[in-house]
């Protein structure tokens, strides 16, 4: 129901939007034994480490291919030869995952020659997974580079296998933090199913004290877990963007799937749960009987100061979405929305518009909100227009305790609704203050 | 500006910088000509070093010609702090796609100055290329000549992709830009006998602000900060000073010898860490200068400040005498800090060297003493390895490598780009002292190193 408005205007002013092989290496991040390797500059590869690092306080395994002009022009096949190779010789990977762009894109490198080659010359290194994904810088966004790189990963390694009826896939976008992912796991493994997470950040970007420090990801799925994923019974898709990995299951092994656009907000967690249940055939714990009436307890606790709340984000598609349709679901208003890129789920959210572009459209839109959601850089436009601020998206790097976070499920929801009905509590509060 | 091989080599092979002074004729230039390595290269591409070095100049817009990653990834992370306009902390970039790649963006460009001259009205527009706006032979000189005539402020294109080199080529790069673009093309109001510029010092976490106002108490004024916290005029008239200071970077040393080449502004290399570099830096300058009197207000304010901060400093030596330190950071910081963490009473056992020139090598040599570690070659493996072997209490090093210390239960200190505390000049040193402080003496270090109870218990039965 809503337009989508793109902008027609020749510059971006604070960009929103970020790459895809961003995404792509964030999705990397999530398989065990992990380096992800950027073939571009190796500036591509400094520009999204130090900002993963910020954002998650945390090592980050990712590597470069190191194109120079000179190279660029003769083509990219010896930079990842010598990479991979050097890579192996270094850090010894499980895997690795390999991803373009726009440099190497623009050149045209065929990368399925590259690694054609490279397995020729290099026999001895067969049993090493190179996951490929093309993720040119210019075109798309993060969470479609993620998705991409999700993508690759079911395509490549899974295998056949007789179908195990309790084990599930469960393919989680970029929208979800690994504090969300740890959550799915208890929930999905609460039902009796055995949940194989695609992939999973909540085992290796989750924030934890390993006993000896790892030059590639100590957690995460596992190749074996990866390979298995051919004979799960069932695929849940968390978030539209993973709806093309989900098909590809589907048509390669049979495996049916049903795709959750958000699991935020008590409707969507029930629907959530009813469709474990059905699957499992099991009833729903009763750990989250309670829960569920705690959540409604909460809702109505908090309903009093979302009502009629006017608020505006800056969010790809996917949080987007599922931000929005939680704060209609407590009676909040929609002042203004801005994403990044292209979805299907954009034109179906309950709004009269929703605008393609950058915070300088966000800024212009605004105002009269009380309450911005969006990334670190909305901080300034906060700040500017004292409007307070709910930090969600990729990078935030003025808070602590990111890889923690939830707000899916019941307890998520919970904590989603008492953060923003505090900050409109104390907006509320305030005002009476000062004498409105 | 074009950059073309015979620019990059003449700036790799800078004269002024030590390492080509060597006379071993095959050690010659090789830290600048080596060539990043795939699959471990760990640095910063040229685009990325010539946004260091003239985003901080905060009423200009910086305008990146690219695909998004090149802006869209590294927008507003830098740490350099601006006491006026905000200007230089927006991220403009053309955002090229898919079709701008196949029919060519330098309309798409010639738009995009205009429109941000329009909306945000700065004093000048940088203009930075990328690779893949080279890589598909974009002319962005051509396009920046033709849009300043139709927007009527410096329009000034930036040749630094990140695929032709390191940061540090990048560094230059945009040293070589303000000396053909900006130097020299205005004049200040009024000039004294005791106009200095500083080169290379960015104000990250407004270090420049510990610095300037002692420099005031002696009558001297900063004429140009290139380019921290600078307004694009005062880099126009640099060229009026009387002495260049290099701050703790080779990566300008272009710039310095080129003033000294056309104008006959000599230049110093100082560092503003440590109470003995900061009272060299002082005296340095006012020699420089070449006044008695200002010589003789010199020394008696180096007595004072250096009286001021021991007793300051007192009840901190004392707590961190002895404590043993692995230092991981480039250039002149390599030894520079030394100095600083020894003013301390603090033994550096190890530091790096990767980036150090010979003259640097000699200096932390000398510092360092007998049993010191230098690590010529450094991952965080090895950065690890050392800290283990020589028992020591901490590491100082750059942003990048804090998770690999704390991942190691190890207590560290920032002291790189997105650091968030000002360590220069005599406040700074004050500053240095209670971080050091508080990360060694912080009450988290038993807790997180003790196994857990039932761990111990294995252990022990």
């Amino acid at each position: 129901m809503a337009i989508i408005a793109t902008q027609n205007k020749p510059v971006i002013v604070n960009p929103l939007k970020q790459s895809q092989p961003l995404g792509a290496t964030l999705a990397f991040l999530g398989l065990k034994g992990m380096i992800p390797l950027l073939h571009g500059s190796q500036g591509c590869t400094a520009f999204a480490k130090v900002i993963l690092v910020r954002h998650f306080r945390e090592v980050i395994p990712l590597s470069t291919t190191a194109m120079t002009e000179v190279s660029t022009i003769l083509g990219g096949e010896d930079n990842v030869e010598q990479a991979i190779l050097t890579l192996v010789e270094k850090v010894n990977p499980e895997i690795i995952g390999l991803c373009t762009t726009g440099l190497t894109e623009t050149r045209g490198d065929d990368m399925d020659k590259i690694l054609r080659d490279f397995r020729k010359n290099h026999p001895h290194l067969n049993d090493l997974p190179i996951l490929l994904v093309s993720s040119p810088d210019f075109k798309g966004a993060l969470q479609d580079g993620y998705a991409a790189a999700v993508e690759s990963m079911v395509t490549q390694l899974p295998e056949k296998g007789e179908i195990k009826p309790n084990q599930v896939n469960i393919l989680v976008s970029s929208a979800f933090t690994p504090g969300d992912l740890q959550e799915i796991k208890d929930i999905v493994s609460a039902f009796g199913l055995v949940p194989i997470l695609i992939p999973d950040l909540s085992a290796s970007l989750d924030g934890h004290l390993d006993d000896s420090w790892s030059p590639i990801t100590g957690g995460g799925t596992t190749l074996a877990q990866l390979r298995k994923v051919g004979s799960s019974s069932f695929t849940i898709a968390i978030g539209e963007s993973m709806r093309g990995a989900a098909e590809i299951l589907d048509k390669r092994f049979a495996i049916p799937y049903e795709l959750f656009s958000e699991i935020t907000g008590l409707d969507a967690v029930d629907n959530f749960l009813q469709a474990l249940s059905d699957v499992s055939g099991v009833s729903v714990p009763e750990k989250y009987r309670r829960q569920r009436r705690q959540l409604q307890d909460a809702m109505l606790d908090t309903h009093f100061f979302f009502g009629r709340k006017r608020v505006s984000l800056a969010l790809e598609p996917d949080l987007l979405w599922s931000t929005v349709t939680f704060l209609q679901s407590m009676g909040a208003e929609i002042h203004a929305a801005v994403t990044t890129t292209r979805s299907p789920l954009l034109e179906k959210l309950h709004l009269e518009k929703v605008i393609i572009g950058d915070f300088e459209d966000f800024e212009n839109v605004v105002e009269g909100s009380d309450l911005l959601i969006g990334n670190s850089h909305t901080a300034t436009i906060s700040k500017k227009l004292n409007i307070p601020l709910y930090r969600q998206g990729i990078p935030i790097y003025d808070r602590l305790g990111i890889g923690q976070y939830t707000k899916i499920g019941y307890r998520g929801t919970m904590q989603i609704l008492f953060d923003i009905g505090n900050i409109f509590l104390e907006q509320e509060e305030n005002s009476a203050k000062h004498g409105h | 500006m074009k950059v073309t091989q015979s620019k990059i080599n003449e700036l790799l092979t800078e004269p002024g910088c030590e390492h080509n002074n060597q006379k071993n004729g095959e050690k010659k230039n090789k830290a600048c000509k080596q060539q990043a390595q795939p699959g471990a290269a760990q640095g910063g591409c040229s685009f990325d070093g010539a946004m260091i070095a003239l985003v901080p100049i905060t009423d200009a817009a910086h305008l990146v010609h690219g695909p998004i990653a090149c802006s869209g990834n590294s927008w507003g992370s830098r740490g350099s702090l601006s006491s006026g306009p905000m200007l230089y902390k927006k991220g403009f970039t053309t955002d090229l796609t898919e079709n701008d790649v196949i029919f060519g963006g330098e309309k798409k460009l010639y738009k995009a100055i205009q429109h941000v001259q329009k909306n945000y009205n700065p004093e000048a527009i940088f203009v930075y290329s990328t690779c893949v706006t080279a890589l598909i032979g974009e002319d962005i000189d051509a396009v920046c000549k033709a849009a300043q005539k139709k927007v009527g402020v410096p329009v000034i294109p930036v040749n630094a992709p990140g695929f032709i080199g390191s940061k540090n080529l990048g560094n230059r790069l945009a040293g070589e830009t303000l000396l053909e673009y900006v130097i020299g093309t205005g004049e200040p109001e009024y000039t004294t006998p005791y106009d200095i510029n500083l080169i290379g010092e960015y104000n990250i976490a407004g270090e420049m602000w510990n610095v300037i106002p002692v420099l005031e108490k002696l009558g001297i004024r900063v004429l140009s900060k290139i380019t921290g916290d600078a307004r694009y005029k005062e880099v126009s008239y640099a060229h009026r000073a009387k002495l260049n200071v290099m701050i703790c970077s080779k990566a300008l040393i272009n710039m310095a010898r080129k003033m000294e080449e056309n104008y006959g502004i000599p230049y110093i290399e100082e560092s503003f860490y440590g109470v003995d570099d900061m009272n060299r830096f002082l005296r340095t300058v006012a020699a420089k200068l070449g006044d008695k009197d200002l010589q003789e207000r010199t020394e008696k304010l180096i007595a004072e400040e250096t009286a001021k901060l021991d007793e300051k400093l007192a009840p901190y030596r004392a707590r961190l005498k002895g404590k043993k330190v692995v230092l991981y950071t480039g250039g002149v910081k390599s030894w520079s800090i030394i100095s600083a963490a020894k003013d301390l009473g603090m033994e550096v056992v190890a530091t790096s060297t990767k980036k150090s020139t010979e003259e640097d090598k000699a200096k932390i040599k000398n510092l360092l003493g007998q049993d010191g570690i230098m690590m010529p070659k450094g991952n965080p493996q090895e950065l690890i390895r050392v800290i283990g072997e020589t028992k020591a209490d901490m590491l100082i090093a750059g942003g990048r490598n804090q998770y690999t210390a704390l991942k190691a239960r190890i207590p560290f200190l920032d002291i790189n780009q997105e650091r968030h505390h000002a360590y220069a000049g005599y406040d700074g040193m004050v500053n240095m002292a209670r971080e050091l402080d508080e990360a060694l003496y912080s009450p988290v270090w038993q807790q997180i190193r003790q196994p857990a109870p039932w761990e111990q218990l294995t252990v022990n039965s």
